[in-house]
């Protein structure tokens, strides 16, 4: 008898399937149904980012991160804002500081309920996505109540926030947080025990610490590991030093444990957000930076002044040039640490500014991952890393 | 305003640059001749060595107990065209122990490759391969040097300074063809980067024929 060929199966996984979550291509080589090798092909959303952004001024540049990690826009404008402002060396008013952590932790919200959900999609459950895209509607109507915009609100500026918040929008956003601790808990009851749900998640994906460290994650994955690093905690940014909030942790590092520190997440940053919530009926004031070289005037001083005339046209041609230097800014993004490598030679041009997207670092231990796994795995796995295309692929 | 309204994230986010210094000496010593120089700025500490040591000057910042930066953070390009080695590969580190991050600036061309670091820190895999990918530096030791985030087939390092912006090709559907055809890229209107850096004293573009009046005849 001829001695048979044994070849593995090689399947394409992608890039238009509804378990890639956007337009990732897995080239999958299978031995049975477990899978030996995984090559992800990414790049399918890629739009340069980081060369448009050199052919622009600082302010113009900002746009573009709200088209990163598209779930949570205004997480990424922060860790620009905050790299500008400390080669620029420009303080944030207190009042500035607390919107942007409101901001943000609408950000992780909407962020984490997308996640959670659609990774219950991902193992065959379809109520929870439509239960958790409700909340974040409303999510997205307080990012277009106070930027005009649901999605790519451009709101945060170097130096403050663009626009103030009306008194009204904050006591939406307080009375929403009560009703989200509901409709969590709902979420939770069709999750967290559910028989279907543990089998596809308990002891999937398991990374141990150091292997965490090593590959470059970040955020709720080397937390499930059971690190306490949170950079609000550890290297705290804005006003995240005087909140109140805690820090959950896994213990055996897979889908399950990420899954249920992501749902603690939400709570907390419910939490944070009432906290800011307070604060801002009581914390009047600028939402901008005195310094009328970074932040513009005002509409209506620009229509009555000189000098704000002056200011504005010379802000939104020329822009502000920024001092010579190189900084690197973080910021806990709901997915990990979102960093900004900001490049500046003096000029009101960034000379080059490197994205560095937690899903990136996480996406590319996929092959290490999933090794040894059954295929059905895979997409528990893709969808417990967290990917969103627009930050991986820039 | 409150008494809050002092608080800066300039105040809180860089580490004290007295704990950089110190840290800075410590590695000065640990590594000897293999570090160019070390400075701190804007709250960070920028290491620069010679391209040949990168693995060791990396293992040493991982392996330290005094340094400990365990967490691969970035490996990232910049592009100077006007120096002799164009390039500077970057490295970011964090130190999730000593709650610290460190910068590791390395000088290449796109003749000399950089030693990988990719069996110090695993996570350096796709960054080295993007940083092949967007500006053409390449690195030895590297498992799996493809291109990453450009097209199948692409031309060229798009980060480099000298790369349009608007590219050499784009693609279409050809309904004709039936499938997608690539075509040099053709504007409908030109690109525009505007020299905005001095409205004032107005602006320094060489019109076409300006040298002419410069030539002797």
């Amino acid at each position: 008898m001829a001695e048979q060929d044994i070849r593995n199966f090689t399947i394409n996984f992608g890039p238009q399937h509804p378990a890639a979550h956007g337009v990732l291509r897995l080239i999958l080589e299978l031995d049975g149904e477990v899978v030996e090798r995984v090559d992800p092909h990414i790049g399918l959303l890629h739009r340069g980012t980081e060369k448009l952004i050199e052919t622009k001024t600082y302010l113009q540049a900002m746009p573009y991160f709200d088209r990163l990690d598209y779930v949570a826009p205004m997480n990424q404008e922060h860790a620009f804002c905050l790299g500008v402002e400390r080669l620029l060396g420009v303080e944030v008013p207190i009042r500035a500081q607390l919107i942007r952590v409101l901001y943000c932790e609408i950000g992780r919200i909407l962020s984490h309920l997308l996640n959670v959900t659609t990774q219950a999609m991902d193992v065959g459950a379809l109520t929870p996505p439509l239960w958790g895209f409700e909340e974040r509607e409303k999510l997205m109507v307080f990012y277009e109540r106070a930027s005009g915009s649901r999605m790519h609100a451009a709101y945060f500026r170097p130096g403050g926030v663009h626009q103030d918040l009306p008194p009204e929008l904050i006591e939406d956003i307080d009375r929403w947080c009560d009703g989200f601790f509901v409709a969590l808990a709902d979420i939770d009851r069709l999750l967290t025990d559910n028989r279907i749900f543990k089998q596809r998640n308990v002891d999937i994906g398991v990374v141990p610490l150091d292997e965490a460290f090593a590959w470059g994650f970040s955020g709720v994955m080397v937390r499930g590991s059971g690190a306490a690093w949170d950079l609000r905690k550890s290297q705290p940014y804005e006003c995240y030093a005087d909140m109140d909030f805690d820090i959950p942790i896994g213990k055996n590092g897979d889908n399950y444990d990420r899954y249920l520190i992501r749902m603690e997440e939400m709570r907390q940053s419910a939490r944070i957000m009432k906290q800011a919530c307070a604060r801002l009926r009581t914390e009047r004031g600028r939402i901008a930076t005195l310094d009328g070289k970074v932040a513009p005037p005002k509409r209506s001083e620009m229509k009555r002044s000189m000098e704000g005339l002056i200011h504005h046209f010379k802000l939104y041609t020329e822009g502000y040039r920024v001092p010579e230097g190189e900084v690197y800014a973080a910021v806990e993004a709901p997915k990990g640490e979102f960093g900004v490598y900001l490049v500046s030679d003096g000029t009101n041009k960034p000379y080059r500014c490197k994205i560095r997207a937690p899903g990136f670092a996480h996406l590319q231990a996929m092959d290490h991952l999933c090794k040894g796994v059954m295929l059905a795995d895979v997409s528990a796995i893709l969808g417990s890393i967290d990917i969103v295309f627009g930050e991986v692929d820039r | 305003m409150s008494e809050g309204s002092n608080v800066s994230p300039h105040d809180v986010l860089p580490a004290p640059t007295a704990h950089l210094r110190a840290l800075a000496a410590h590695v000065a010593t640990g590594l000897g001749a293999k570090l160019i120089s070390a400075s701190v700025a804007f709250g960070e500490l920028t290491l620069l060595c010679e391209a040949t040591e990168i693995v060791d000057v990396v293992t040493f910042l991982r392996d330290d107990p005094e340094c400990r930066f365990v967490c691969f953070i970035d490996v990232c390009g910049v592009d100077w065209p006007a120096r002799e080695k164009r390039f500077d590969v970057v490295y970011h580190l964090l130190s999730p122990y000593k709650n610290t991050r460190i910068r590791v600036k390395v000088e290449a061309d796109d003749e000399t490759p950089v030693p990988s670091i990719t069996g110090v820190f695993p996570g350096a895999l796709w960054f080295e391969r993007e940083a092949y990918d967007l500006f053409g530096m390449l690195f030895t030791g590297h498992p799996d040097l493809r291109r990453l985030l450009t097209d199948y087939g692409f031309e060229g390092h798009p980060l480099r300074k000298d790369f349009p912006t608007t590219g050499f090709v784009e693609v279409r559907y050809d309904d004709e063809a039936k499938r997608v055809v690539y075509e040099p890229v053709r504007l409908n209107q030109e690109f525009r980067n505007f020299d905005f850096l001095s409205p004032w004293e107005g602006t320094d573009y060489v019109l076409p024929g300006d040298e002419k009046a410069k030539q002797p005849n």
